[in-house]
């Protein structure tokens, strides 16, 4: 390949496209949601800019740093229970026992299937009267009534957090599984001669070389679940009396429930100014990574 | 070499540790020729399936109680006490939902039409920019692949007011673009980064080589890289078309009103939101959309595992 020149305008031109479509389809919305977030914008055409109003608004009204402060709750347990399910999981797939290929494709359906269908199914499995949740917990009389879950500020939450960490559990565990069989066998070979139980060489070998796996995906589930619209909104639409409105529900409902677009992009902007904070803590973790690889 | 680049070059050594096929000879669990460090007590083999049955419980659940409300008659659905087992079940809800919803079939069609759609437009746009990343080291080439993948920690929930505005100004609400169009968008960076790392293990000497021989970039591309890459283009389609199946919910919901054009998860919510939910229908329905997914599963699980690690980056 000769002139450099001219590569550069090949290249350039086979990412036209993609370009060109990313541009158009996500880069100019993000700027348009911040200019849109210092306006009165809503259903009509034409509109006014309004300065700072509108954060001063969300700010102000006291019950937004309530929403974020439930959001970051949300986003803990929810990543903390799919690495800690996801770990023991890829343990138990990992074992070098018969049914091992079958046990692995059982376990990708919640990641592959529309998410929107198993959120259904789990809306029938917390239904209070016949679920199957609250109607196994009376069989084997673990309580005397019936429980609706969705029912409640407290259950509620913590059933979308379940029903999230079902979504995700099957990504991370799959992903981890590949980390641990990346691991050398030798190193697990020597330590057995020198006596080092599994616990032992889990905790000593397995856990410490998958620490870069478990920040990497740590911190991509925590994006993605940062993100979380779907469960909510299918399972509880933020209710009851906003006890699992995050901030994604909360713009969604102040942009298309309200049709408060200024206001909605305004907290829409404060959502994107987390995501990109936790997209530089990404990136500088895995460069951070490949950097310890590299000694 | 950037930083940029550096990072991103981190994320794919990352990404490409896919799941080994399992080498090892098949053994018995007790059998003799067994490596020693395989061995296991009764108790840790009894514990280990123990472990098993738990999580595939976990994961499997909602599917198996889906089938089995399926079965039930409604009546039995709305009786007490609870029973995990259908008494007389029958495939009844499997026939009466086209009646119940009578646009089912149209929601089924849409589905895949929408995802069928989006697959072509990512691949189209794709594979050129895949192997653009993949060949040539232009300048900013390692920040723009970051940029790419930038996109992919932006939701569409966080975009939705001005791509609402947008397809509004583009006439495209409540028509198949309107999801068609945002939801190919969040597709592109993903797949490009899992075509790029394929096509990086095209040897660079085949490019070279049909340089020499005077054959143009673009017919390089063409002739000599498509074939070559085109198991991973198949998965590249494979995995877009199940993301594009998979995710059809915020766009449709938001930017089509229309019965006609919707997708099934959407179809189906409203049919879930009613005061009197038909259940088994509703499950009956659900599965029928599943079906696809799973045969896809069945077969094709040796591509998945690969895509889907190495798209990683994705979530």
């Amino acid at each position: 390949m000769t002139s450099t020149r001219s590569a550069t305008l090949f290249a350039l031109a086979l990412l036209a496209p993609a370009l060109i479509y990313i541009l158009i389809i996500v880069a100019y919305p993000l700027v348009d949601t911040i200019i849109l977030s210092f306006t009165n914008a809503s259903l009509k055409q034409e509109y006014d800019f309004v300065g700072w109003a509108n954060y001063q608004r969300i700010f102000g009204a006291g019950n937004f740093t309530e929403v974020i402060i439930r959001t970051f709750i949300w986003t803990f347990f929810s990543v903390a229970l799919k690495m800690v399910i996801g770990m023991l999981g890829a343990v138990l797939l990992n074992a070098a026992i018969p049914g091992q290929a079958l046990f692995r494709i059982l376990t990708m359906p919640p990641w592959i299937v529309p998410m929107a269908i198993g959120i259904f199914m789990w809306g029938w499995m917390y239904n209070g009267q016949f679920g199957m949740i609250s109607g196994l917990l009376q069989n084997f009389g673990l309580t005397s009534g019936p429980v609706a879950f969705l029912a409640y500020g407290e259950t509620a939450f913590w059933a979308t957090i379940v029903t999230d960490v079902w979504i995700g559990v099957p990504m991370v565990t799959i992903y981890f599984l590949a980390a641990m069989q990346s691991i050398p066998r030798d190193l697990h070979e020597a330590a057995w001669t020198d006596g080092a139980g599994r616990f032992y060489r889990f905790r000593r070998i397995t856990l410490p070389l998958m620490v870069p796996a478990i920040i990497t995906m740590s911190l991509l589930s925590l994006i993605a679940t940062f993100n979380s619209f779907d469960i909510i909104w299918i399972l509880t639409q933020g209710g009851p009396s906003g006890s699992t409105t995050t901030m994604i529900i909360d713009t969604y409902k102040t942009a298309m429930g309200s049709r408060k677009y200024g206001e909605g992009a305004a907290r829409a902007v404060v959502i994107s100014i987390f995501v990109t904070l936790f997209c530089i803590v990404y990136f500088r973790a895995v460069r951070k990574l490949q950097q310890g690889e590299a000694k | 070499m950037s930083d940029v680049a550096r990072t991103t070059e981190v994320a794919a050594a990352d990404s490409k540790a896919s799941v080994k096929p399992v080498s090892r000879p098949r053994r018995g669990l007790w059998s003799a020729s067994r490596p020693m460090i395989d061995r296991y007590k009764w108790y840790e083999v009894a514990a280990l399936y123990l472990g098993i049955a738990v999580f595939l419980f976990f994961v499997l659940a909602p599917f198996i109680e889906g089938f089995l409300v399926s079965l039930k008659p409604l009546a039995q659905l709305f009786s007490r006490p609870y029973s995990f087992i259908p008494k007389n079940g029958s495939f009844d809800a499997y026939f009466t939902m086209w009646q119940s919803v009578p646009a089912l079939g149209m929601h089924i069609f849409n589905s895949f039409f929408i995802s069928t759609v989006v697959t072509l437009i990512v691949v189209a746009v794709v594979v050129p920019a895949a192997y653009a990343f993949a060949r040539f080291n232009f300048a900013g080439s390692g920040l723009l692949l970051a940029g790419f993948l930038a996109v992919n920690m932006f939701s569409g929930a966080v975009l939705l007011i001005p791509l609402f505005r947008l397809m509004r100004t583009l006439g495209l609400l409540n028509s198949y673009w309107a999801m068609i169009v945002p939801g190919a968008a969040f597709l592109i960076p993903s797949s490009v980064w899992l075509l790029r790392t394929y096509m990086m293990r095209i040897p660079r000497e085949l490019d070279e080589a049909a340089w020499v021989d005077g054959a143009s970039r673009l017919y390089t591309l063409r002739r000599v890289i498509l074939p070559l890459a085109m198991p991973g283009v198949v998965v590249v389609a494979i995995m877009t078309f199940i993301g594009a199946y998979a995710q059809q919910f915020i766009f449709a919901l938001t930017f089509n009103s229309k019965t006609e054009f919707m997708p099934l998860p959407v179809g189906l919510f409203a049919f879930f939101g009613k005061q009197e939910v038909i259940w088994n229908e509703l499950m009956a329905a659900s599965f029928i959309g599943i079906l696809p997914v799973m045969i896809v599963i069945v077969f094709l699980q040796r591509y998945l595992v690969a895509g889907l690690t190495a798209g990683a980056v994705k979530q």
